[in-house]
């Protein structure tokens, strides 16, 4: 009697618990409606079998539960009866189906006028291609990919001169217009997925996928790999930012073209020499970091790296915390380098600088440290060297001190937190390895073995 | 040579008899013995699984709270908790557990056809979790690659265990599927050549009937498996490209060219699939027999029955790609998978109708057995409807990679077989140990592991409508998610590790049965099937002491009108029932 009872009450809660409870599907934000509609089916078909089967089994419990004396009839078969239910079953079947394929097949169509967009996925970030005016993709290829050339294109294939390749998580597209996603993957399955989109596809190492929709509402929609990656596949995060169509054709007038960002003069050290002055007050001469003034070692830190984080400090995306009290010093200072070239110059500058090991400030249990750096190591490398394919800095002979202040504002939100800050976001995730500052000490002890 | 203990030979007495303590409990060539030997082992590493899952419900459940736990050791425990559970714990223990103890006592054998084989096939499969547990404790640890094992990405810098777990696992899979091949090879000869006299095909207990199709598809669906892993291994250490394109990976290019890891994928669900139906013809089987037995009333439809098992593993070899909707393959592929997918759904649908008709007009004992068997079809018909999402190609979509997919699983063929091996074992554990267990305690377990399981996986659901995707470790801040998200994945964990705790019920069950436990009586249930016809409780060497019994009808004579009690075993004979003999000619 008690199995009854419940089984009905979990029917009933069960239901109650589908049209009440605040977890439900996110909104919608693309044609595939009829996606919402062929699962509305199915609820709608399951649902009812699901309470028809499990009252009518509640029915039996209680009706038929064991009584003295009481004989169960033997009835081993009934035809009628089970050719009737198999009928009804395959009825309810053909319902759901019905609809399933039917949007498939629109899903498999793509439109004519669909435009094209390429969204590259590596470990474990999002970067974007555009074929630029003429439409047409230039020819990639995986044996081509270097540090230089990080799409792998083809310098021989004009098609590609005018693709516009995004360094960034962030692709844009326009409102109401159907996009085409060609999905590609340089080293292992990753997949393409927005919720709002409903849409998603795996990317797969040395074939092309797609998948289609069109966006119908305006906004940033997050990207999120959904096919396992390796170990930071839950940071591997991105966006699609839907424009009006005339925003849209401005960001693209804005990007620049495969051509024009191969023909980009190196920075000049001797430019930036002057300009580093103004660095030097804090980072020293030799750019060798003071502790005193919260300024960290830059000499013989990844270009790459430095450039980026200039770039982040000039457009707010660093240093606008509330609690990143040395951030928000650095972001005016950042300022004061006008544009691209600038900030160029000055890395030039500072590549020139003697590389001397800083001097190790933090103590800690080196062999708790080495087990914590295992989970840094996969980006880092294992020397610490940074690995510039990863997006990952140099931690290894650089201000440790620093490194931990940066753990730890990774870990408390100060750092990262920023939307357009990807690779601060990952980095928040990750630090949570080390959850206090024993853990940040012992690992950043670690490091200066390294 | 082994003998064969076919019918004609029921008065030949054995010569292999166990002389010593070693051949008697070691190397047993017992069916009995072999039986205890895989369930404990499957249950033992289990146990491992079940800890592992507990990890990772700590960490979802309650992230960054415990030093323990990082995303390198988190996604070691996603992967070991799958695979042990599917393979090494499922598998093993229905087919090598229940189907070496059921088969010889349901069908009338002494002891299954190659005692020697079969023997070694459990001390192969022992060989098998040794070689997987010792991937925990090599350099880099075991493999972190997901169950599934995904190339590249299962030998490729980025994941745990690249050194050595994933050479492990793989070899592992491979003297495990060996073992299993001695084991299965064994089942299907004896099912089809050591039935005891009148024991027609047709009147076999549908537990038989369960085991026996799904060993089929074990035998035709693992060396899929195992051609994948030796392909991997190459892969991975002889540098061959069986499923490595070219890749540059963390900047490097490690120098594969060519291959294709769809490929894998093909190999590996063309195994997986079929791998859910060994799982869960068993256990179809078993509660078919626990549910006629308890409610004292013939099994609904035993022709449609054994049909639709024979249906379901033969459209279980062309579903596969179900698994693949957006794995990149050809997209028109959609269109075929998902109508055979959702053809599939009508003989399942057919058994639950059939098992819940099977209580109608019943005269049902709600005991321990049964308790689990009805929770069995709630669970089951739960995870069968939302296969009807996931399979429907287009629903899929967007559900894929999210919690509603790790939901529909684990109600599908985490919880429901589960339920049918607690069932299972308390139903037969009179038999098999000649005690009786503890009801109270048993109906606590119960209680607490049905509801405390829906508690976990009834809201899973909703996160992946959501759009949580599945094997994250952590969600960190997102858009879309609203805060009481993580409100319901802690509340999750809480019942998941409430579900844990609610096992040590059956463990305590288990011990109090051995050591304090009333004698059983060799029927206590009064069921009709062979094995609780047996001479000795439980069945000594050879089970039938002098004489094999001859089988006079179906499994399923309960409540057979005009006759005193309400069953007649198997191996009464029609004179002394006579008003049966009706039915008897049909079946």
């Amino acid at each position: 009697m008690p199995l009854a009872v419940v089984l009905i009450l979990l029917v009933v809660g069960s239901v109650v618990f589908h049209l009440l409870s605040p977890w439900t599907f996110t909104e919608l934000a693309s044609n595939w409606g009829l996606i919402d509609f062929t699962i509305d089916v199915t609820f709608w078909v399951t649902g009812t079998v699901f309470v028809l089967v499990n009252l009518f089994l509640a029915y039996c419990i209680i009706k038929f539960r064991y009584k003295k004396g009481a004989r169960a009839t033997y009835e081993p078969e009934n035809k009628k009866l089970e050719t009737w239910l198999t009928a009804i079953t395959a009825v309810g079947v053909a319902a759901m189906l019905a609809p399933g394929l039917f949007v498939w097949a629109s899903f498999v169509n793509v439109p004519e006028d669909a435009i094209e967009v390429e969204a590259v996925g590596q470990q474990w970030h999002w970067t974007f291609r555009y074929p630029g005016d003429d439409g047409k993709f230039g020819e990639v290829d995986a044996e081509r990919i270097t540090d230089e050339n990080p799409f792998g294109m083809d310098p021989d294939d004009p098609n590609g001169q005018d693709d516009i390749l995004v360094y960034s998580a962030e692709a844009h597209v326009p409102l109401d217009t159907p996009v085409k996603f060609l999905l590609r993957s340089k080293d292992v399955l990753h997949d393409f997925a927005v919720a709002q989109f409903r849409v998603k596809m795996d990317l797969v190492p040395g074939m092309e996928t797609f998948l289609w929709l069109t966006p119908t509402k305006l906004g940033r929609f997050e990207i999120l790999c959904e096919e396992l990656c390796g170990i930071a596949h839950h940071t591997m995060r991105g966006a699609v930012v839907v424009d009006e169509p005339e925003d849209y054709a401005s960001w693209i007038a804005k990007q620049s073209t495969w051509a024009q960002d191969s023909m980009k003069a190196a920075g000049n050290a001797q430019v930036g020499a002057a300009q580093f002055a103004v660095c030097a007050a804090c980072h020293g001469q030799q750019g060798e970091g003071m502790q005193a003034l919260n300024a960290p070692k830059l000499a013989g830190q990844s270009s790459w790296y430095l450039k980026r984080q200039l770039q982040n400090y000039k457009s707010g995306t660093r240093g606008a915390h509330a609690d990143d009290v040395f951030g928000k010093q650095m972001a005016p200072m950042a300022a004061t380098l006008v544009n691209d070239a600038a900030i160029d110059n000055v890395i030039a500058h500072i590549e020139t600088l003697p590389d001397n090991p800083a001097p190790s400030t933090v103590a800690g249990d080196v062999g708790n440290g080495e087990k914590l750096y295992r989970v840094c190591s996969y980006c880092h490398g294992a020397d610490g060297q940074g690995i510039r394919a990863m997006n990952a800095p140099r931690a290894a002979g650089m201000s440790d001190w620093y490194l931990a202040r940066q753990l730890e504002n990774f870990r408390e939100g100060i750092r990262g937190s920023h939307l357009s800050d990807y690779y601060g976001f990952q980095m928040g995730l990750m630090a949570s390895v080390a959850r206090d500052e024993k853990a940040i000490n012992d690992l950043v002890a670690y490091i200066n073995t390294l | 040579m082994g003998y064969v203990a076919i019918a004609d030979r029921d008065h030949e007495i054995e010569h292999h008899d166990p002389q010593t303590f070693i051949s008697k409990y070691v190397w047993s060539q017992d069916h009995k013995v072999i039986a205890i030997q895989y369930g404990c082992t499957a249950i033992f590493v289990g146990l491992i699984a079940l800890c592992l899952s507990a990890m990772m419900r700590l960490q979802l459940g309650f992230p960054d709270s415990f030093s323990f736990i990082n995303p390198e050791n988190y996604y070691q425990f996603v992967t070991m908790h799958g695979m042990i559970m599917v393979i090494y714990l499922l598998t093993a223990l229905f087919l090598g557990g229940f189907g070496n103890y059921l088969i010889p006592l349901m069908v009338g054998s002494r002891d299954m056809v190659f005692p020697y084989l079969n023997m070694l096939s459990y001390w192969v499969y022992l060989l098998s979790v040794i070689i997987l547990l010792i991937s925990f404790f090599v350099p880099g640890g075991a493999t972190g690659a997901g169950w599934t094992l995904y190339p590249p990405q299962a030998i490729m810098a980025g994941t745990p265990g690249t050194e050595w777990g994933i050479i492990l696992m793989l070899a592992s899979l491979g003297v495990f599927i060996v073992a299993f091949t001695m084991g299965g090879l064994n089942y299907i000869t004896t099912v089809l050549q050591a039935r005891c006299r009148g024991m027609t095909l047709m009147r076999m207990p549908l537990s038989v009937w369960g085991i026996f199709i799904a060993t089929i598809l074990g035998l035709l669906a693992f060396p899929a498996l195992l051609v994948s892993a030796i392909m991997m291994l190459f892969d991975k250490t002889l540098h061959t490209s069986f499923f490595m394109p070219a890749i540059s990976s963390a900047g490097m290019d490690p120098g594969y060219t060519g291959g294709s890891p769809i490929l894998f994928q093909h190999l590996f669900w063309f195994f997986g699939h079929p791998e859910v139906y060994i799982v869960a013809l068993p256990a179809f089987g078993i509660v078919s027999d626990l549910l006629s037995t308890h409610a004292r009333k013939n099994i609904f439809g035993y022709r449609m029955m054994v049909w639709a098992i024979i249906a379901i593993g033969g459209l279980s070899f062309i579903v596969w790609a179900h698994h693949m909707y957006v794995s990149g393959m050809n997209p028109y592929f959609g269109f075929f998978f998902a109508t055979t997918t959702l053809i599939i759904a009508v003989p399942t649908a057919i058994k639950v109708y059939n098992w819940v008709l099977t209580l109608w007009e019943g005269n049902i004992h709600l005991r321990v057995p049964m308790l689990f068997s009805i929770g069995f079809i709630f669970t089951f018909l739960h995870g069968g409807l939302t296969g009807l999402f996931l399979g429907n190609v287009t629903i899929d979509l967007p559900l894929s990679d999210t919690y509603f997919v790790v939901a529909h699983f684990h109600m599908v063929m985490g919880v429901s077989p589960i339920l049918v091996v607690f069932g299972a074992i308390y139903h037969w554990w009179p038999k098999i140990t000649g005690k009786m267990y503890n009801e109270t305690l048993g109906k606590w377990h119960f209680w607490m592991t049905f509801l405390g399981t829906y508690a976990i996986y009834l809201p899973m659901h909703y996160l992946g409508f959501q759009g949580v995707p599945r094997r994250y470790f952590a969600m960190g801040n997102t858009d879309f998610l609203p805060a009481s998200a993580q409100d319901l994945n802690a509340a999750i964990t809480v019942s998941a590790l409430f579900v844990a705790a609610a096992q040590i019920l059956f463990f305590v069950n288990v011990i109090w049965s051995l050591k304090k436990g009333p004698k059983a009586d060799p029927n206590p249930w009064d069921a009709t099937s062979l094995e609780w016809q047996t001479p000795d409780t439980p069945p000594k060497h050879g089970n039938w002491g002098h004489d094999l019994p001859t089988c006079h009808r179906w499994a399923y004579d309960y409540s057979v009108p005009g006759y005193a009690d309400d069953f007649i075993p198997q191996n009464v004979p029609p004179d002394i029932a006579p008003v049966g003999r009706d039915h008897e000619e049909d079946h």
